[in-house]
Parts: C-alpha cells; sequence; structure tokens
C-alpha cells in the first residue's frame, strides 16, 4: 500500500479508536445515570435517592395485588426474586399488566416503605409466539412438575 | 491464473469509474425494483395475514414487521455510509463519497420510521409513547447524527471538502451502532433485550420471523435501489463538466 494511503489508514483508525475510548470511558463513569430504573433489591438497600422520583422496576409478585372497591386505588408488589417493594398506584394500569408481568413504576419512596407510584409502565420480554405454543408450554411444565 | 485474477480485479477496478457505475446501476435497477416489490408483497402477505397472533400481545404486534427491520435498516445503512466515508478518506474514491452523500437521507428516513412506529407500538403496549432509556435516545442519537451529516455536508460549498468533513463525522458517529445494540444488554431499559441479533436461539416462531425476514430483505432491497439511484444522480452532478455526461445529455430528446 501506498506510504500515504497507509498514513491515512492510519489516522482513521485512531480516530474510530479514539473515539471508542472517550466514549467508553463517559458511558462507565455514567452508569447508574444510564440505567432506567432501580431494582428492588436496590431501593431495600437505601441505593434510590430520598427526595426525588425514581423508577423501580420488577416484576408483579403472584398474589400480591391487592384492589379497594370504588376506586381505581391498587396495591402490588415488584420483586427481582431477592427483595420485593409494594407499590401503591391509583389510576388505570397498562393492559399488559398481570401477575409475573415485568413492570417499571416511576414515583417516590414513601417513608412507610411504600412506594408511590405516579406512573405504571409494563416492560415484556423479547418473546413472541401464538397462543397454542404457550399453552402447550405450560402443559409440559406441569406435567414435568407432576 | 494470473490472467484470469487481474481481468477480475480490472473490472473491479472499473467499478468505481463513474460513468461504468452509472451504467451498470442504470441496468440493474429494474430488477432490484422488481425484488423489492416481490419481497415487501410476500413479507406483508406473510406479516399480516399469514403469521398468527401473539400470546401476550395479540395482533398489535404486527407493527413488528416495520418497526424491526427499519431499526436494522438505520443502522445497517449508517454502517455502510461509514465504510464508505473511510474508504473515501483512505483512498480518495470519488465513488465512495457519492455513496456515503447519498446513503443519509434514505437512513435517516429509516431511522425516523423506526422511532415512530416504536412509538405507535410502545403507546399501548408499555403505557407510554417515550421514555428516555438507554435504547431509544441512541436511536434518537443516530436521527441527529444522520441529520448533522447532512447539514454538514449541505453547508460547505465545494464537493469534495464537504465529503470530507461529511466522512469524518460519520466516523466519529460509527461508535452509536453497538451502543445502540448493546444498550438493552448493558443497562437497565424499558425496551426488551435481542430476539433475534444474539448468539442464542431467536425467541420467536418460526411462523412469525420468516415474514420478519423477508421484510427485512425488502427493506434491503428498497435501500439498493435508493443508493443506485440517488448516487446515478451525484454521478451526473460532479460530473457535469466531462464528456461522457454531456453526450449522454445532448442524446436525451428535449
Amino acid at each position: 500500500m501506498k506510504p500515504r494511503r497507509r498514513q491515512r489508514l492510519l489516522l482513521v483508525s485512531l480516530l474510530v479508536a479514539g473515539v471508542a475510548v472517550a466514549a467508553g470511558l463517559a458511558l462507565l463513569a455514567l452508569q447508574e445515570n444510564i440505567n432506567l430504573f432501580f431494582s428492588p433489591s436496590q431501593v431495600v438497600a437505601g441505593e434510590a435517592p430520598a427526595n426525588t422520583p425514581f423508577r423501580l422496576g420488577g416484576m408483579v409478585v403472584d398474589g400480591s395485588v391487592r384492589r379497594s372497591d370504588g376506586s381505581l386505588e391498587i396495591q402490588f408488589d415488584l420483586t427481582d426474586t431477592a427483595k420485593s417493594v409494594t407499590v401503591a398506584y391509583t389510576g388505570i394500569l397498562p393492559d399488559l399488566f398481570r401477575e409475573g408481568q415485568g413492570i417499571v413504576a416511576q414515583g417516590s419512596l414513601g417513608t412507610d416503605g411504600i412506594f408511590n407510584a405516579t406512573q405504571v409502565l409494563a416492560k415484556h420480554d423479547e418473546t413472541y409466539m401464538p397462543p397454542e405454543v404457550t399453552e402447550a408450554l405450560e402443559k409440559a411444565k406441569a406435567m414435568g412438575v407432576q | 491464473m494470473s490472467n484470469n485474477s487481474a481481468n477480475w480485479l480490472t473490472r473491479f477496478h472499473r467499478l468505481g469509474s463513474p460513468p461504468s457505475f452509472y451504467h451498470l446501476a442504470g441496468a440493474l435497477l429494474p430488477w432490484v425494483a422488481l425484488l423489492c416489490i416481490g419481497l415487501f408483497a410476500a413479507g406483508l402477505y406473510g406479516g399480516l395475514v399469514l403469521a398468527p397472533a401473539d400470546y401476550q400481545q395479540g395482533e398489535s404486534y404486527r407493527i413488528i414487521y416495520i418497526h424491526v427491520p427499519s431499526a436494522w435498516m438505520s443502522m445497517f445503512v449508517y454502517a455502510v455510509m461509514a465504510a464508505s466515508s473511510a474508504i473515501s478518506l483512505i483512498w480518495r474514491m470519488k465513488l465512495a463519497e457519492a455513496v456515503a452523500r447519498a446513503s443519509a437521507p434514505v437512513g435517516a428516513t429509516y431511522t425516523f420510521l423506526a422511532l415512530v412506529t416504536g412509538s405507535l407500538w410502545g403507546k399501548p403496549m408499555w403505557g407510554t409513547w417515550w421514555v428516555w432509556d438507554a435504547r431509544l435516545t441512541s436511536e434518537l442519537v443516530l436521527l441527529f447524527l444522520y441529520l448533522g451529516y447532512m447539514a454538514l455536508v449541505a453547508a460547505i460549498d465545494d464537493r469534495r471538502t464537504a465529503s470530507r468533513a461529511g466522512a469524518v463525522l460519520a466516523l466519529v458517529g460509527v461508535v452509536n451502532l453497538p451502543i445502540i445494540h448493546f444498550s438493552v444488554e448493558w443497562w437497565n431499559t424499558l425496551h426488551q433485550g435481542p430476539t433475534l441479533t444474539k448468539f442464542d436461539q431467536p425467541s420467536i416462531a418460526l411462523n412469525m420471523l420468516i415474514p420478519l425476514l423477508l421484510m427485512a430483505g425488502a427493506f434491503k432491497f428498497h435501500y439498493l435501489y435508493a443508493l443506485l439511484a440517488r448516487v446515478r444522480i451525484e454521478i451526473l452532478d460532479s460530473e457535469r463538466r466531462t464528456a461522457w455526461v454531456n453526450a449522454l445529455v445532448s442524446q436525451r430528446p428535449s
């Protein structure tokens, strides 16, 4: 390769590598802020801010959903299988809300340890399949347990 | 042996010459269009009619057949732009400059499409039109990179200087591509993880996957068509003082 071309190739590679290192360091430094939500374990450990709203993400614990009659108030527990946090919310929940579903709630932690949510979002997983396949999978799982 | 390889290499080198590329691209265009339309028809029929509903999202998941291919293309086109920018900087190839300049508006459109369809999908499924998580934010940054590239190239009068400046910007922004792709794995995001592009079995049923791959092919051929057509125009514009272009122009019926 001609020397000038090789020099340009080196410069281009250095440019891309340099930007990559800069970006990598910046992302490493800002890691905590790039996460969209805290996990229940982090909230229980006191890592979430006390005075500002933040987001809490976890899965709805089976049997933890409690509605009050005559109003839109609802309480449920979110867990990351290690620790759970109780969430209180007044309003309409997303369609995908159900037991075992991933949920991201925005709000603040009350002094009583209950997370008062102002927004509840559903986070679904990356699986796409027709209903027959899920039914078959669940049947197989049930048979396996027995 | 050396005779054959020399022939091959000369033919490839000749592709880099604007008039050869102009005529070759012109010959290819109708076939590319045919393939593109055929793949869109097959993909849309497969995705909207044949594929079953999703166990969780019902019929609303079908927007995946536009959202995911356009998101894939938004990154693929930027990669092509970055690669041709590098080639144009290192080898000073006029054709590479033209490919980069021609790709930018097409890639920007795919990025915009991905963001809009994603937003339309997010409102019923997640419960919000937008959230500033790592995946969505980095894809928005990609759109800004495309628009910034287009603005920069348009702002400089001299074509080759403009292309060189744009090439540097394109290469600086290429670090965003792995960030977009791995954002859902490196950080907590609302956007779910990868269904397909991972070192694991795809987490999508086969009869849902096939239309998705057909749509990805359709979008690729759409990009190829747009690229070939736009590069031809760039060539005509940049080579307008040459004899072969003037011959072409004088042949046209007025």
